[in-house]
């Protein structure tokens, strides 16, 4: 293997004797688009920095170009050319496409004296490498997230990047964006540069890269060619469980259903809008980010109140106009962004499971009764196996997946008809995926009506007994889950 | 032109400009008394203290900071300066007071400085704790009490002037203080400082995101050591002219200054999350400040009253650039279109 561009072998690296990396190999060829998979907490991110010099690791080495590194910071991983590019991109909104290109260059030559014009020579070279069409005087604040994903790409290549690192580059993209970034690393391979593309999503794994290595719990359990995994391996191989790929589907729905929605539409957004629930169906609504249906979670949960149609609640007319009268005739939302609109992510794990239902968690004398909220909290921490060593840590402690199961603990708490999900799995792992999607059918099952909005696909077919598709505002179809594919709804969407 | 014109109707120095205008208009029409020699040059000596503790605090706004401490910092570092001078028989020029007393603002800046930059504990918190520590070590430890005699050297600074301008009508006289050339060196300075050196842009950077900056390879914690010992320099020249002009030392008279300095910053168009602002909007929204300040008499309305005014404009200002903010976001969430990269 002496044409390797980057080998780690055999990497140790323990923090406060819990050990992260347990003899990790990795060996990504010149050119290779390689894609590094795991669940959180595989090891995943301390490998990367120990490839970027941000870590120091405990045993192993790393060799670069054939020589075997000796200790090396982040700025000697730049110049040997790693760079990495972090979920949060790194890029300074409050200033110009122009000098979030330049500043790293400038900076690492060690200048003192802003030279603007040489600034803005850097930032025109950059963006030419990849013929990346941007205002260099817009404010990054103003650009869409794939714009700035290619301000940091183009950032990266200032520094002849030799090894490009993208961490979960394609959490927030749209499908086309996904598109468009795929189109750029490819370019970026023609031009011989080698691409570590971490991501826990099986379909871009299978789009995107030739080979794949996958960590759990800090150690390598497979690595190979990429034409060789299948979705069941994969899986397998992140958590080292086996799932069952059973389709969901509704047992003897009632009668009246628990929600009816009759042309419902709110300007700008979605018009004409009706479906019906069924206690122990599971609805999944699906279409692109731009197709209303983040906006129509909102309208049923009254955070936006629809400005026409009506909303009809076991049969009977409800005006929702905020959160409160939702709550109250039995529906609750499981947000999009869980992190700024369903967690109180510095309160404890245990405030966050009762807030929802706290009114009854009162005394005789309306005051807060401390024991009832103890049990509570442990009753419910064990029902959705909430992983965490004590209830009082605070939620932003706990990974995507247990966050999400306090969401919906917090939510179950309550007594709920109808339960609408938000993209119920977006950044959680493949696990924890599964066991909130066991969750919900379950839920079903005992009769609730679940309405889950998520353009992940296989998680909708899988899920839900019948699927509804939005299209710039509008449902273009509605079709059995049984028989949709994800070649149909697509053609639907687009 | 045209595309010049529509960048001009983003910016929000533009508005405050318009602002300005019409209030200086509106007293003018009025009092007739705005537009007169005197009154322009009252105000202008009128910005020197203020436009110098308003650099100081746009600068650290900027980086994502807050600063309360400055008055009690100028307070202290005047007082020791000119009772020091008083005790020593000083007869000497200008310069000596002036170096003294930065010298002693950059001790103090770095006390803020270690604990914010250094550190890394909250501005508003170390900033509120020190404003303290200043005022308790002037009263208590100097025993302050105020000087009505201040070395003749300062005296002569305080008196001379640049110019002197008369109102052709009243025959009031005002004069250009000299120390308007300090607030001119200090913003040409700071200009640089900000536009031109990557401590500037570090300032910059650390204001929109201080994790970023780090990885971009700024050394976050110095810079904002270093800004916070010459933000202390800047306050303390303040105090000291602030006290020449007076011809006399007030311990307390500054205290309490901070909130219609960051007012007018923030009216500037200075965001007070940090990252973004221009000197030139700071300088015009303090200006705003100090005309409401000093020519709201000239309308026949009672000096009693300008704090109300104070803070309708704070609350307006600030409310209307909040409101866009709102109103761009909603636009954005709902109306966003598939962003597309040409690739």
């Amino acid at each position: 293997m002496a044409d390797s561009l980057l080998r780690a072998v055999d990497i140790q690296k323990s923090f406060a004797g819990v050990h992260a990396l347990k003899g990790v190999s990795l060996d990504i060829a010149p050119g290779e688009i390689h894609c590094l998979a795991g669940e959180n907490g595989s090891g995943k991110s301390t490998l990367i920095k120990i490839i970027s010099g941000v870590y120091q690791p405990d045993g192993g080495y790393i060799e670069f170009d054939g020589n075997k590194l000796g200790k090396i910071t982040p700025i000697d991983a730049i110049l040997l050319g790693v760079q990495v590019i972090y979920q949060d991109f790194s890029v300074f909104p409050n200033l110009t496409v122009m000098e979030n290109l330049a500043l790293n260059s400038e900076l690492s030559d060690k200048r003192k004296i802003v030279n603007w014009q040489r600034m803005r020579q850097i930032a025109e070279e950059a963006v030419a490498t990849i013929n990346f069409q941007v205002d260099l005087d817009a404010l990054v604040g103003t650009l869409t997230v794939a714009q700035k994903q290619m301000v940091a790409i183009c950032r990266a290549l200032i520094f002849n990047a030799r090894l490009i690192i993208m961490d979960e580059p394609t959490t927030a993209l749209t499908r086309k964006e996904v598109q468009a970034l795929f189109k750029v690393i490819l370019q970026l391979k023609a031009q011989g540069i080698s691409i570590l593309f971490v991501s826990h999503k099986l379909n871009e794994v299978f789009e995107i890269s030739e080979r794949f290595s996958i960590l759990r719990n800090g150690e390598l359990v497979v690595t190979g060619f990429t034409r060789d995994l299948d979705s069941a391996k994969f899986s397998y191989y992140m958590t080292g469980r086996e799932f069952s790929d059973e389709q969901f589907s509704a047992k003897n729905p009632g009668d009246t259903p628990l929600l009816e929605v009759r042309n419902l539409g709110l300007s700008g957004a979605f018009e004409g809008i009706s479906f019906k629930l069924h206690g122990g169906e599971i609805l999944g609504i699906t279409g692109l980010l731009d197709s209303g249906r983040s906006e129509l979670a909102l309208a049923l949960f009254g955070i936006r109140e629809a400005d026409s149609g009506e909303i009809l609640v076991k049969g009977k007319r409800a005006r929702i106009n905020n959160p409160q009268a939702a709550i109250k005739r039995g529906i609750g939302l499981v947000p999009e962004d869980r992190l700024s609109e369903g967690l109180f992510l510095p309160q404890s794990i245990a405030d966050n499971l009762i807030i929802a239902e706290i009114d009854r968690l009162a005394s005789r004398f309306k005051v807060f009764d401390k024991k009832k909220r103890a049990r509570e909290v442990e009753r419910l921490v064990k029902e959705f196996a909430i992983a965490t060593p004590n209830p009082a840590n605070a939620c932003q402690t706990l990974s995507g997946g247990n966050q999400q199961r306090v969401v919906l603990a917090k939510w179950l708490a309550c007594n709920l008809d109808v339960l609408v999900l938000n993209g119920p799995t977006v950044g959680v792992d493949i696990g924890s995926k599964h066991d909130i999607h066991g969750i919900l059918q379950n839920l079903a099952r005992d009769g609730m009506g679940i309405i889950i909005i998520s353009d992940d696909l296989p998680e909708v077919i899988r899920n839900c007994s019948r699927v509804i598709v939005l299209k710039s505002g509008r449902i273009v179809e509605e079709m059995d889950a049984a028989e949709a594919t994800e070649q149909a709804i697509l053609s639907r969407m687009m | 032109m045209h595309k010049g014109f529509r960048k001009l109707t983003k910016r929000n120095e533009t508005y405050v400009s318009l602002v300005v205008l019409a209030l200086c208009l509106l007293i003018e029409v009025r009092s007739g008394q705005f537009f007169t020699a005197n009154n322009l040059v009252d105000i202008a000596s009128a910005m020197v203290v203020p436009g110098l503790f308003a650099v100081g605090t746009f600068m650290v706004i900027v980086s994502g900071g807050i600063d309360v401490s400055f008055p009690a910092l100028a307070s202290l570092t005047s007082y020791a300066t000119t009772k020091m001078l008083l005790d020593a028989g000083y007869t000497g020029g200008i310069w000596l007071p002036i170096l003294i007393s930065m010298a002693m603002g950059a001790l103090l800046g770095a006390f803020n400085g270690v604990f914010i930059g250094l550190l890394g504990l909250p501005a508003m918190i170390v900033t509120l704790g020190s404003s303290s520590v200043f005022k308790g070590v002037m009263q208590g430890a100097l025993g302050s009490v105020q000087l009505a005699v201040i070395p003749p050297g300062m005296r002569a600074f305080g008196t001379s002037s640049l110019f002197t301008a008369t109102n052709p009508v009243s025959g009031l006289t005002s004069r250009m203080p000299v120390g308007f050339l300090a607030l001119i060196a200090v913003l040409l300075l700071s200009f640089f400082i900000m536009r031109y050196t990557f401590f500037g842009r570090g300032i910059y950077a650390i204001g929109g995101n201080e994790a970023s900056a780090h990885r971009a390879g700024f050394n976050t914690k110095r810079t904002k050591f270093l800004l916070y010992v010459f933000v202390g320099m800047v306050a303390s020249l303040a105090g000291l002219i602030r006290t020449c002009m007076m011809q006399q030392n007030h311990p307390t008279n500054m205290l309490g200054m901070e909130m219609n300095i960051i007012a007018g910053v923030v009216l500037g168009g200075t965001a007070i999350s940090g990252g973004a602002g221009s000197l030139t909007g700071c300088m015009l929204g303090t200006l705003l400040i100090v005309i409401v300040e000093n020519s709201m008499i000239l309308i026949g309305i009672p000096t009693i009253w300008k704090s109300v005014f104070v803070g309708a404009l704070i609350i307006i200002g600030t409310g209307v650039s909040a409101y866009q903010v709102v109103r761009a976001n909603r636009v954005r969430s709902t109306g966003r279109l598939e962003g597309e990269v040409k690739a």
